[in-house]
């Protein structure tokens, strides 16, 4: 291993056992089966449901991080990054393959791990601390930075457990972020908390990259990504598809496949299991015309579709979208029962295929490029389904406000406003 | 910081599938003690933080056991011991008591720890032996009662109250040894968990921690000390009140805890790569 690398992952792979008739997590179970497996092999017939089925979470995937570089990880739901991460903090072994890292790893894949309700805050963060890796020396003379950090002041000594829950992670990031080692995985950690903490948390992260320190960084965050990292890495299906400077991997990431002209749609395997009983067929951007594109007029209504299946009735069901820019920043989300009307028309959905249609009215968006976040769920019940990155497409604003300037205007939202112009004296 | 950076900076983590089958990293533990430690904290914090008797309770439960069956076997059964019942009975039960709490403990500790197992690295071990430190605090607490009880019955105190130490070490590595069988297999099998109570009572009546046992036959005399709780529970008996000495019967305890042990350490090692996918 050169000395100038601090990771190095040759050809790593990582295989799951999946097949729901072979999870055994009871005795009995290894028995029933067992006696399963027996019945038909005296029979002479094989049940196709006893069989093992393995997936490949990750297969061949190699990479090198120079020191201090600030690696982003970026891809869809399922696409190998958690099981990256995971391999990389050393939580699971891979099943193939093998990597080095050179230096301490400080793993954050959540934060708070291990933090105790009945502890006090205090007591907290020596544990959590311990459990990340920091000795008790290291703790002591951090201590007063992580209180100051994390604004918890005089609760210090107050179990955690009363703790409000933007209290609880502001602590909990607080220890993360004075943990110090040569190598910093990160799993969507900024996630959490206000906008303010959010910003905080930023900052210091892009100080512990600009400390020539190595971080790995995943995030569903677009901007956050190209604000931390240099470079990226985009996994898809369990494959490294392209490393790059961390702009370019963002575009083609929100480029590929995101966006076949305008229209997306999901394959068994990218669904995880757990959605059921809401299954979503596709989401597509449709024109004035009603044909699908991935590049619409401001100035025309934009029709957003929205396909799914449901294999049972579900109660207060809602189906909608968020809509963000590329950058990240969320512009608006919209409900299809968001009106009372249709609230109250659906209170149930029956099982079937199903279509939320949504117009956004002309000259509502500014030009430039949108992503589509999906999400169904009953509010307060369950969320079925979230995919943050669903469909993305581009607007062009010719011919909307203020558009005989030539100049690109800032925000998101390019709104045709009332305007009374007086001469008042 | 520098000097924590140059101390760490050579230190070389590899990827690996992990396919060995024994390999135990002492020196890797060695350098995570302080998290031994923190576990081993936190387990007797939280044990007795929200209730108003506190550490009393580590107390409480072998006194109110003690005075209950002295009251049924000596008092109601007349179970005759050649030294006063409750002192006859505590001298056993304590570390009869340290080694069912820690054995229950270990066992259920890894999936108690679930969260620690998905999120962070750390030798897995590391969980179950923090669960039986944490039993062990309880334990010497407790050990202060008896020897209140041995000034009041004029028990003198000999040298060899200092065998207790490697009699209760060895009922801790009993423990451990249950733990990681136990525990290991309960990451996959939460059925393991609604055995572990069982198992403890039946092998307390295999030991003789509430009554006076006294085998002739040589051959049943070997059976009965396979297990290695025998051992333990008549040296303390010994060590603290005296009568007969352990004998050569001893090894076998010791041999068997030894055998498992490693057995269960390599079992353990075979175990722990899937516990963050199976857990």
């Amino acid at each position: 291993m050169e000395k100038d690398l601090s990771i190095e992952i040759r050809d790593i792979g990582k295989r799951y056992r999946i097949g729901v008739a072979e999870r055994s997590d009871t005795l009995r179970d290894v028995i029933t089966n067992g006696t399963a497996k027996l019945g038909h092999a005296l029979s002479g017939k094989r049940s196709p449901h006893l069989t093992s089925q393995y997936v490949w979470a990750l297969r061949h995937v190699s990479f090198e991080v120079k020191k201090g570089t600030a690696l982003g990880i970026i891809g869809r739901n399922g696409a190998g990054k958690s099981t990256l991460l995971k391999i990389l903090s050393r939580v699971t072994d891979p099943t193939e393959g093998q990597g080095e890292l050179r230096g301490r790893v400080g793993s954050l894949l959540e934060v708070g791990t291990g933090f105790h309700a009945e502890l006090s805050g205090r007591e907290n963060i020596y544990l959590n601390g311990a459990i990340l890796g920091m000795t008790k020396k290291e703790i002591d003379s951090r201590f007063d930075q992580i209180v100051d950090f994390s604004e918890i002041g005089q609760y210090i000594d107050t179990p955690v457990k009363r703790y409000s829950s933007g209290m609880y992670l502001r602590l909990a990031f607080a220890v993360a972020a004075h943990l110090e080692p040569e190598i910093l995985v990160v799993d969507e950690v900024l996630a959490v908390g206000d906008a303010d903490f959010q910003r905080k948390c930023l900052g210091k992260m892009s100080d512990v990259a600009g400390e020539g320190r190595t971080v790995l960084f995943v995030s569903h965050n677009m901007s956050a990504i190209q604000r931390l990292t240099q470079e990226c890495l985009v996994l898809d299906k369990g494959q490294v598809l392209m490393r790059g400077p961390s702009e370019q991997a963002v575009d083609f990431y929100l480029n590929r496949g995101l966006s076949k002209l305008g229209e997306r749609f999901w394959e068994a395997d990218e669904v995880p299991l757990n959605t059921k009983p809401f299954q979503p067929l596709g989401i597509r951007v449709l024109d004035k015309e009603g044909t699908v594109s991935d590049s619409v007029r401001s100035v025309d209504p934009i029709t957003i579709e929205i396909e799914y299946r449901l294999e049972e009735a579900v109660t207060g069901l809602r189906v909608g979208y968020y809509l963000y820019t590329t950058r990240g920043e969320p512009v608006f989300t919209s409900f299809d029962t968001d009106s009372e009307e249709s609230f109250g028309q659906y209170p149930v959905r029956q099982a079937g295929t199903w279509r939320s249609r949504c117009v956004i009215p002309a000259h509502t968006l500014n030009e430039g490029r949108f992503v589509l976040g999906i999400n169904a769920s009953s509010y307060g019940i369950r969320r079925y389904f979230q995919d943050d990155q669903a469909l993305s497409f581009s607007v062009d604003a010719s011919g909307g406000a203020g558009t005989h300037w030539p100049e690109p205007r800032p925000g998101s939202v390019r709104p045709v406003l009332d305007w009374q112009i007086e001469k008042t004296e | 910081m520098l000097t924590e950076n140059t101390a760490s900076n050579n230190q070389v983590v590899t990827l690996k599938p992990n396919k060995g089958w024994m390999g135990i990293d002492l020196q890797e533990i060695w350098r995570y003690r302080e998290l031994i430690y923190f576990l081993t904290w936190r387990d007797i914090k939280v044990r007795y933080k929200q209730a108003v008797l506190g550490v009393s309770w580590a107390v409480l439960q072998p006194v109110i056991t003690a005075l209950v069956t002295t009251f049924v076997f000596s008092t109601t059964l007349n179970v005759e011991t050649p030294i006063p019942y409750p002192l006859f009975m505590m001298a056993a039960y304590l570390p009869w008591h340290l080694f069912s709490n820690s054995m229950t403990r270990s066992s259920t500790s890894l999936v108690a720890n679930a969260n620690l197992l998905t999120k962070v690295y750390f030798p897995r071990i590391i969980i179950p032996v923090a669960s039986i430190l944490a039993a062990l605090v309880d334990f010497l607490i407790t050990l202060v009662i008896l020897l209140g009880i041995m000034v009041f019955y004029k028990v003198p105190l000999t040298l060899n109250i200092f065998w207790i130490i490697p009699f209760t070490l060895l009922a801790m590595l009993a423990a451990l040894t249950v733990g990681l069988w136990f525990g290991a297999l309960n990451v996959q099998y939460r059925d393991v968990q609604q055995m572990v109570p069982f198992v403890a009572s039946i092998w307390q009546f295999l030991t003789p921690v509430l009554y006076p046992i006294n085998i002739t036959d040589p051959i049943n005399n070997l059976i009965f000390n396979l297990n290695p709780m025998v051992g333990v529970v008549n040296g303390f008996r010994w060590a603290l009140t005296g009568g007969k000495a352990p004998d050569w019967t001893m090894a076998i305890s010791v041999g068997v805890v030894l055998l498992l042990f490693v057995g269960g350490l390599t079992f353990f090692h075979k175990m722990e790569k899937t516990f963050a996918d199976v857990v």
